[in-house]
């Protein structure tokens, strides 16, 4: 009787082992030799370039100082440190003997040309739902780049973690490969917004809370979640910023890197406009029409007219005998760029509404006031300065308390104090 | 090296990307009309426009300007005759000078948002720039001068 529960046992495991052995193995693809450049024609290159450009290929896969998509960005992860790879058409270091057919499996699969298993750092679980089309696109435009000889940096993931096989029950639990189906009940606009925000601009990448295992809480869509040392706020009607994200407001912070009623792009947001800047503006309307319904913008209209009137009322804030230490230090650091009468400017970002501040987390305000905005982010042509040298933590933490309490209806940020002096020395740390 | 564009004119130089914009504008470049006043941000002298808007040039590096089109008090006019500038003269409104040229910077943005500048829009986009000679009640005169020949200039 024992021995032979031990055989089922013994088998039952051996049955284990081959079956996810075979769920966890994909053939290599052959090898080809590197495609000639002028094989590609010119007008899928250039829509491969606007289609890389919006999916923010440069970002994760450029180290700093480096060349362009040679890979070496670290990025930081809860699992270790993950590091980009080289996707020029190197030979030898690049994907320069990947065939189509072995890129096409790697941006809807998530599956190396050699068979091996991609991590999912690697936004595949968003590139799946891109059309063969865009994918060809994009094949034409990596292999039409410079390549470079730049052999990935090994990863800094622990064991087990660094085992490729394991990845196919990641897979098998949060994987779910296949191309976006338009819905029918929506408009064409909608359904390429959709398309867009959901595959090649990977929206949900930062703005989707992750699960434990670092898989994306599909119940919890677009709700909000910290990336790196920023938070990427919620795109849902959760969204606390007084002012509704319109089609509209969207569009054109999207378009310009900054709104006339939520302020600058900024932090990790900056390089998704300068990305989105490729493609045509029927394309960033269309993905500011699909976040307008998905956050409810239009029920949520009528809080505009007051959420202005408010803002605008504190225009007298502070500009007579001031007697209030807080209120005095705003008006001297801050207040010379940020005063707005009448109607928010643009290029005055107005406090009251600004995204930053009205967040339950004070990570983005904190960051701003520490590094400032760079002329090539946010508003173009236009810098914040960095008050990190200038004002202590005590000072930030001031300002930051006196207008959360004045400009919002909204709980006091517990900790700042701490909070400051933990971004700062977080920042400085990752600074080369 | 980096090269930034001052007073529509590029100039390429050799230092760190987080030297501030101000030592370059008077060390390097020789425009000494920017002046150094507290280096923290909260006076107001050092200030100079970055794209068009008023910005603090002790707290801002040069990596973070790039391109951008920097001017200073030296670039506002090419003749020094901005209305701003002869609004100043006429109601002699500098003292010791010194926290001036930021002053009028400052006042040359606010009127580009506030073309007709009421008392508290002046306090609130002026507050920042410090002046202990207390010349506060003369800058506001001379700007009102100035957004009035500005605003005739529009309609005529």
């Amino acid at each position: 009787m024992r021995k032979r529960l031990l055989i089922s046992v013994v088998t039952l495991g051996v049955l284990a082992i081959l079956g996810f052995a075979a769920l966890a193995w994909r053939p290599a693809i052959a090898p080809i030799a590197p495609p000639a450049p002028g094989a590609f024609a010119p007008e899928v290159v250039a829509k491969g370039a606007a289609l890389a450009s919006g999916g923010y290929c440069a970002e994760c896969h450029t180290a700093k100082g480096g060349q362009e998509f040679a890979g070496g960005y670290a990025m930081a992860t809860p699992f270790g440190v993950l590091y980009s790879t080289n996707i020029t058409p190197d030979a030898e270091t690049g994907i320069g003997t990947w065939s189509e057919a072995a890129f096409a499996r790697a941006m809807q699969e998530g599956v190396a040309r050699d068979g091996s298993l991609l991590f999912p750092g690697f936004p595949y679980d968003h590139f799946t739902k891109l059309s063969d089309a865009d994918v060809q696109a994009l094949y034409a435009f990596f292999m039409t780049r410079a390549p470079a000889r730049a052999r990935a940096h090994e990863n800094g993931l622990p064991f087990p973690l660094n085992v490729r096989y394991l990845q196919a029950g990641w897979r098998l639990l949060f994987f779910r490969p296949g191309r976006i189906e338009p819905d029918a009940n929506k408009s064409a606009e909608w359904n390429r917004g959709a398309y867009l925000a959901e595959g090649l601009s990977h929206c949900g990448a930062c703005h989707t809370p992750r699960n434990l295992l670092g898989a994306e809480r599909t119940g919890h869509a677009y709700a909000g979640a910290r990336v790196d040392h920023w938070i990427a706020p919620p795109l849902s009607a959760a969204n606390p910023d007084p002012v509704p994200w319109t089609e509209r407001e969207l569009a054109a912070y999207l378009r310009n890197g900054v709104g006339d009623l939520h302020g600058s792009a900024a932090g990790p947001m900056a390089p998704v406009v300068r990305g989105l800047a490729a493609l045509p503006q029927a394309d960033v309307e269309s993905i500011a029409l699909y976040f307008a319904d998905i956050d409810h913008a239009a029920a949520r209209a009528p809080s505009t007219a007051p959420a202005v009137a408010r803002a605008m009322s504190y225009a007298s804030l502070g500009t007579g005998q001031e007697t209030d230490p807080d209120s005095r230090l705003y008006m001297a650091a801050c207040a010379s760029c940020h005063y707005n009468a009448g109607a928010p400017l643009a290029v005055r970002p107005d406090l009251a509404l600004n995204s930053a501040l009205n967040l339950p987390d004070p990570s983005n305000f904190i960051e701003v006031v520490l590094h400032g905005i760079d002329a090539e982010d946010g508003i173009p042509g236009v810098v914040m300065p960095s008050f990190g040298h200038a004002l202590s933590d005590g000072d930030i933490a001031h300002i930051a308390a006196y207008l959360r309490r004045t400009r919002t209806p909204l709980s006091p940020w517990p900790d700042l104090d701490k909070k400051i002096a933990a971004l700062r020395t977080k920042t400085e740390a990752s600074e080369p | 090296m980096t090269t930034l564009h001052i007073n529509r004119r590029a100039i390429t130089i050799d230092v760190e990307e987080n030297t501030p914009l101000l030592w370059v504008i008077r060390d390097v470049v020789g425009l000494t009309g920017t002046k150094f006043g507290c280096g923290i941000g909260l006076c107001g002298a050092c200030t100079v426009h970055v794209g068009g808007r008023p910005t603090r040039s002790c707290i801002t590096s040069v990596g973070s300007v790039g391109a951008a089109e920097v001017t200073t008090i030296e670039g506002l006019d090419s003749k020094g005759e901005h209305p701003l500038q002869r609004a100043w003269i006429d109601l002699q409104v500098p003292q010791c000078g010194y926290c001036q040229s930021g002053q009028i910077m400052q006042a040359a943005a606010l009127l580009k948002d506030f073309p007709a500048p009421s008392d508290q829009d002046i306090d609130g986009v002026m507050t920042g720039n410090l002046c202990r000679c207390m010349t506060y009640v003369r800058i506001r005169k001379a700007i009102k001068r100035a957004a009035a020949e500005l605003r005739g200039r529009a309609d005529g």
